[in-house]
């Protein structure tokens, strides 16, 4: 079946994809550090920031829409999160809005907002960083900047078998679909509840085949691999020229 | 010369206690083509997974005339490859080369030497270009030759496959029997796929219910209509043995 894979446009080429895999993991996770750590209500700095983006973005030549479709999905998450955050009470509020019944505080408010926008910049400069970055390579970095390898292997076999999974379960919904119609909703709920049962024994029996076919290739627990790939010219590059974006970042917020 | 795999009053049990292989005792002698058929639930499977000790039981197991182990699995391990039944259950790694090479780098060779043994891997399933592909993009029938690489660069020389020719389209499935014909080592494989069986054209032995009910030649086994069905082995009524 066809999925959308999270590397999809990284067969492209640009001077994004042409980066090695360790300069954007690192870049893209100081851009994040940069981002949380930027006070709330600062508009400016946000501003920048999504303009870094969008320019990143551009560059790469992956298509603009599909980084907003899948920077989108987190913000319910955030919603869910932050909804609770306007009607905190604080001390130093600076005046308040009457909404309904309740009295928000204006810091609040900002503070809401802003955390939307870190959340969402956050999230828009991860997947520019997989959209580019084929997921493979991506875990060559990770192993690169000594992430225990344990993590790597975790999150190598994630992406392994996530759409084999998906797949299972897709299977399972179609035969689900072809034999109930008109069910009562209770008894649709526990179908569903037998269908997770069966995917939660068939992963975990697949897990045991992989791990048969580990040891038959004799895996003894310790993880091997080849090292390689040096960095270039373009790497010193872009990083100088994001240092450069810090630090205009630091001067307006000095201004 | 010693023979590739000698076992002797091998006996198991599921963990729920039924009982999957009793006493089987087979030898197989270097550079044999062996084709193991029964029915589903016969049990090949569970005799596959003892020859490089991922399942141990009571019994002896003699690769190359040297007993099985706890202390020379490795050895084992490194003289007898296995391909699974469910590519993607053998092929884990997010790309085609870090699957192939996983094997000589668990067997701790120079990195030179694992890059030379993936190369040769692939060349001999012709799938050369493959390296940087990731396993979920390939085709079955390419998986399934990745699957064979990924043993094939062990340089084993005991091969094992279970069921090579499960959820092949024909054309796919041609092209992998060819392969295993090709390939100059001993060769263990487990099937109910007669016409694999009559291709391979070897040593065919029938386990039904964790007995080896025979063992002999394949045309003898393929001619005796009466002997495949009683095992479950026999084709469709209207399709004679020798078309088969």
């Amino acid at each position: 079946m066809k999925h959308s894979f999270i590397d999809r446009y990284s067969e492209r080429s640009s001077l994004v994809h042409g980066l090695d895999p360790r300069t954007k993991i690192l870049t893209a996770i100081t851009f994040v550090i940069m981002v949380v750590l930027t006070p709330p209500g600062e508009w400016q700095a946000f501003a920048i920031y999504f303009v870094f983006l969008a320019l990143l973005t551009l560059v790469s030549k992956v298509p603009p829409l599909y980084i907003l479709k899948r920077s989108l999905v987190v913000i319910p998450f955030v919603l869910l999160i932050g909804i609770f955050i306007p009607f905190l009470k604080t001390g130093s509020s600076s005046g308040s809005y009457n909404i309904w019944m309740w009295d928000i505080p204006k810091s609040n408010l900002i503070l809401f907002g802003s955390i939307i926008i870190k959340s969402w910049l956050s999230v828009i400069s991860l997947v520019l960083l997989t959209a580019t970055t084929k997921f493979s390579d991506v875990l060559k970095g990770l192993e690169q900047l000594r992430m225990p390898k344990v993590m790597v292997m975790i999150l190598s076999f994630m992406y392994r078998y996530i759409f084999v999974l998906t797949d299972e379960v897709l299977r399972m919904k179609q035969a689900r679909d072809s034999r109930s119609f008109g069910e009562k909703r209770s008894r649709q709920i526990k179908t569903i509840g037998n269908m997770i049962g069966t995917l939660f024994l068939r992963s975990y029996e697949r897990g045991e085949r992989v791990y048969a076919a580990m040891v038959s290739r004799g895996f003894d627990g310790e993880i091997r691999t080849l090292s390689s790939t040096t960095m270039r010219a373009a790497d010193l590059l872009y990083t100088f020229s994001f240092l450069i974006i810090i630090s205009l970042v630091c001067l307006s917020l000095a201004i | 010369m010693k023979n590739a795999v000698e076992i002797k009053n091998l006996s198991y049990n599921y963990p729920d206690g039924q009982q999957a292989l009793h006493g089987i005792s087979l030898t197989i002698g270097r550079n044999e083509t062996v084709t193991i058929i029964g029915p589903n639930g016969a049990g090949k499977s569970t005799l596959l997974l003892h020859l490089n000790g991922i399942i141990r039981s009571d019994g002896t197991i003699k690769i190359f005339g040297t007993p099985l182990t706890e202390k020379n699995i490795k050895w084992v391990r490194s003289k007898v490859g296995l391909v699974f039944q469910n590519p993607d259950d053998q092929l884990f790694s997010p790309t085609v080369f870090d699957d192939v090479a996983f094997g000589p780098l668990n067997m701790g060779l120079a990195e030179e030497e694992v890059r030379s043994r993936v190369q040769k891997a692939l060349a001999m399933v012709s799938m050369e270009g493959y390296e940087k592909r990731s396993p979920q993009h390939l085709s079955v029938g390419e998986k399934k030759r990745i699957a064979t690489a990924t043993v094939l660069s062990m340089d084993t020389e005991i091969l094992i496959f279970d069921e090579p020719s499960a959820n092949l389209d024909p054309r796919a499935k041609w092209g992998l029997v060819a392969l295993i014909e090709q390939l100059p080592m001993t060769k263990i494989i487990a099937s109910h796929d007669l016409e694999l069986v009559r291709t391979l054209n070897g040593r065919t032995v029938i386990l039904d219910k964790g007995h080896i009910v025979c063992d002999t030649s394949t045309d003898e086994v393929l001619s005796d209509a009466s002997l495949l069905e009683k095992h479950g082995l026999a084709p469709a009524p209207h399709i004679s043995m020798s078309q088969v």
